[in-house]
């Protein structure tokens, strides 16, 4: 067994990382570091950094630490001790190997989950912190590849997953026609002016889990909303810039979204159950373009589902049967306050709600939040091993009967089927609106 | 001995007192200088109502998850702090010296528990130093400044505790405890243990975030 302080040296593949590492020069590493320190940061850094007493009470927050038997260098402080620290101490004199070190730590051993802002007495923002450090990974092309590349597909497409402009059409157009067989007068409203609502996904949605879009579209038929969906760019809400620290194109992402919906004349916009794009849409992307706020009411899929519920706009013909459990994603709970909603949903839908514990703010992670899961293959031991206490978590709620498992994230979806399928937990993972689809009342 | 306790006691005293007001001053003024010039957003979702919302709780023993998850530190801690602050303030020799000088005097603690409340000081800070030793996630953060700030905060304590048990030389302690005193007073602005200044800050503004925007508890 290895010792518990000590940490395996770290010695994963990835192109991204590694070419970039190799065209690095300690004056370039310094320049860049120095830049963005003095010119991108101010008085957080600097007050963090400062106010710090190193009591390591942030440690426990942290799903990777608990998974990694207590091993300090994944504590949060421990990995700002690793990465930001000695940049701010060394004024920017590291070497390419510590900035290796640092762009694992920072892009995959942090899913920015802000637990330990929880935990700190002080409330220093550590997941700001790491995101700093991910800032000047960026600006060092440093990136891991996988989550590079889905960057480049924003940039080029401003969808997260290369989907070219004429198959979006098609796509909603195809899952318009599969609909029209069950429900012959159903319609997926296209740049539909004035509409109360617009309707954005996630690029995964079309492209491989078109369902969604199909289920999604019943849902809003039976309780008769108006709503739409652009033809044009602007339809994706998810951002992985936002992870990367390429800031600009996060903002590029965020104002052809914003303008869709101005466009399109809506008054708000309902997106699916996705929580990075929610961090995006609703508290980071509004604010690089100046926003405060966002500039359109944001209703997250929870919150929507718990409106059409509660206003009687959808019912429910028979509770869904399996024992479920609830995970509450970070980007939705932590991030926006979501978790009584869905509670709410999950008792109007489904007889037996077991919780998991911890569980509402204090949930734990599921490891591929925070771009993580997008630094794909290479680092997908890391997520796994890096959350066993996810995979304990929920196998208590299993042992209490739980059966399905509730995730209203795209990226917890996928996240928690790597844990539940790794540590043979043996639960189903299911989002809300799967189950909605299954138990409302539908037209004959 | 009498020439260096008049030293401290007198000039360097000042000296002291003027870096720590003026110091404290200083920091959070520039603190706030520089969120102006740089991220004045922090300014527009700052709230009163969020922010107070939040300390309350961090001040407040087991009032938060965190601390009802380490009740031993959560103990230590807060008495640790508030013996740490109210001693020295409330001390009747403290007092005295406050009427000799300037004509003010204030509430005074009992010498007995003034006493007691030293060692809970002095204890304190032995187990931040064994806990800092001993923990493998604070081990591994700790730096030379840590202990370096430790002795700065323990220092005016043990001195003064042995001063007025007048163990040892007693005109070496006062004149030790003196300097000690004066030696804290003038770090406390510049050094970590500013987070006497900056903590309600940090607190205030992640209170803030988690109440106005996040709209989830931070504690």
């Amino acid at each position: 067994m290895a010792e518990p302080s000590k940490k395996e040296a770290t010695k994963v593949v990835d192109e991204g990382i590694d070419v970039g590492i190799s065209r690095l020069t300690e004056e370039k590493i310094q320049s860049v570091i120095n830049s963005v320190i003095d010119e991108e940061t101010g008085a957080r850094l600097k007050t963090y950094v400062e106010t710090c007493v190193h009591c390591g009470l942030c440690s426990e927050a942290c799903h990777y630490y608990l998974s990694h038997d207590n091993d300090p260098h994944y504590s949060p402080v421990g990995k700002v001790k690793q990465t930001i620290w000695e940049m701010v101490k060394k004024k920017g004199r590291v070497t390419p190997e510590f900035i290796r070190q640092a762009a694992i730590i920072a892009q995959t051993e942090c899913n920015l989950c802000k637990r330990c802002a929880q935990y700190c007495p002080f409330g220093i923002d550590i997941a700001y912190l790491m995101s700093v450090v991910r800032r000047i990974i960026h600006r060092l092309g440093v990136t891991p590849l996988y989550i590079q590349d889905t960057a480049h597909s924003h940039s080029v497409t401003m969808n997260q997953m290369w989907v070219k402009g004429d198959e979006w059409p098609d796509t909603l157009q195809w899952q318009e026609e599969e609909a029209q067989a069950e429900i012959p007068d159903l319609r997926i409203p296209l740049e539909k002016e004035g509409a109360d609502i617009m309707y954005s996904v996630i690029a995964p949605e079309p492209k491989f889990q078109a369902q969604l879009i199909y289920q999604a579209a019943v849902i809003m038929h039976v309780a008769g909303v108006d709503w739409t969906m652009p033809a044009s760019m602007g339809w994706d809400n998810s951002d992985m810039a936002m992870f990367t620290g390429d800031n600009e194109l996060m903002g590029r992402l965020k104002r052809t979204h914003f303008e869709t919906a101005a466009r399109l004349k809506v008054k708000k916009i309902v997106m699916g159950e996705c929580g990075h794009a929610f961090r995006s849409v609703y508290d980071m992307g509004n604010r690089w373009l100046g926003w405060a706020m966002p500039p359109f009411t944001i209703v997250h899929a929870i919150e929507f589902y718990h409106d059409i519920i509660k206003e009687g706009r959808i019912k429910i013909a028979r509770k869904y049967k399996p024992p479920i459990t609830l995970h509450d994603p970070c980007n939705v709970v932590r991030g926006g306050g979501l978790h009584e909603k869905a509670r709410f949903v999950a008792h109007a839908i489904c007889e037996n709600v077991i919780e998991m514990h911890p569980n509402r703010e204090h949930n734990y992670c599921c490891g591929a939040g925070g771009g993580v899961i997008n630094t794909g293959p290479p680092f997908k031991m890391t997520r796994i091993t890096g959350n066993r206490v996810k995979a304990e978590q929920l196998f208590g709620a299993k042992t209490k009967g739980a059966e399905v498992l509730v995730a209203p994230c795209h990226n917890c979806h996928s996240g928690l089927h790597d844990i539940v399928h790794h540590y043979e937990i043996g639960l189903d993972i299911k989002f809300f609106g799967d189950i909605i689809y299954e138990v409302m009342e539908k037209p004959a | 001995m009498h020439t260096f306790y008049n030293f401290v006691s007198g000039p360097l005293a000042w000296v002291a007192f003027i870096l720590f007001f003026g110091g404290s001053i200083y920091r959070i003024a520039s603190m706030l200088k520089l969120v102006a010039e740089k991220e004045r957003f922090i300014f527009s979702y700052m709230s009163w109502r969020y922010s107070l919302r939040s300390i309350l709780h961090w001040i407040i023993p087991f009032a938060t998850v965190n601390w009802r998850r380490q009740p031993v530190l959560t103990v230590v801690t807060f008495t640790f702090h508030l013996c740490l602050l109210a001693t020295p303030i409330f001390l009747l020799s403290h007092v005295v010296l406050w009427d000799e000088a300037f004509n003010v005097s204030w509430w005074t603690l009992p010498d007995a528990v003034a006493d007691v409340m030293t060692i809970i000081v002095i204890l304190g800070a032995v187990y931040f130093l064994v806990r800092r030793v001993t923990q493998p996630e604070v081990k591994f953060v700790t730096s030379a400044s840590d202990f370096v700030i430790l002795t700065i905060v323990a220092a005016p304590f043990i001195t003064g505790f042995l001063a007025y048990h007048q163990w040892l030389s007693y005109p070496l302690m006062m004149c030790l405890h003196v300097l000690a005193g004066d030696i804290l007073l003038a770090a406390m602005p510049f050094t970590r243990l500013s987070h006497m200044l900056f903590s309600p800050f940090t607190r205030a503004y992640m209170g803030s975030e988690f109440g106005k925007v996040r709209h989830a508890r931070d504690w």
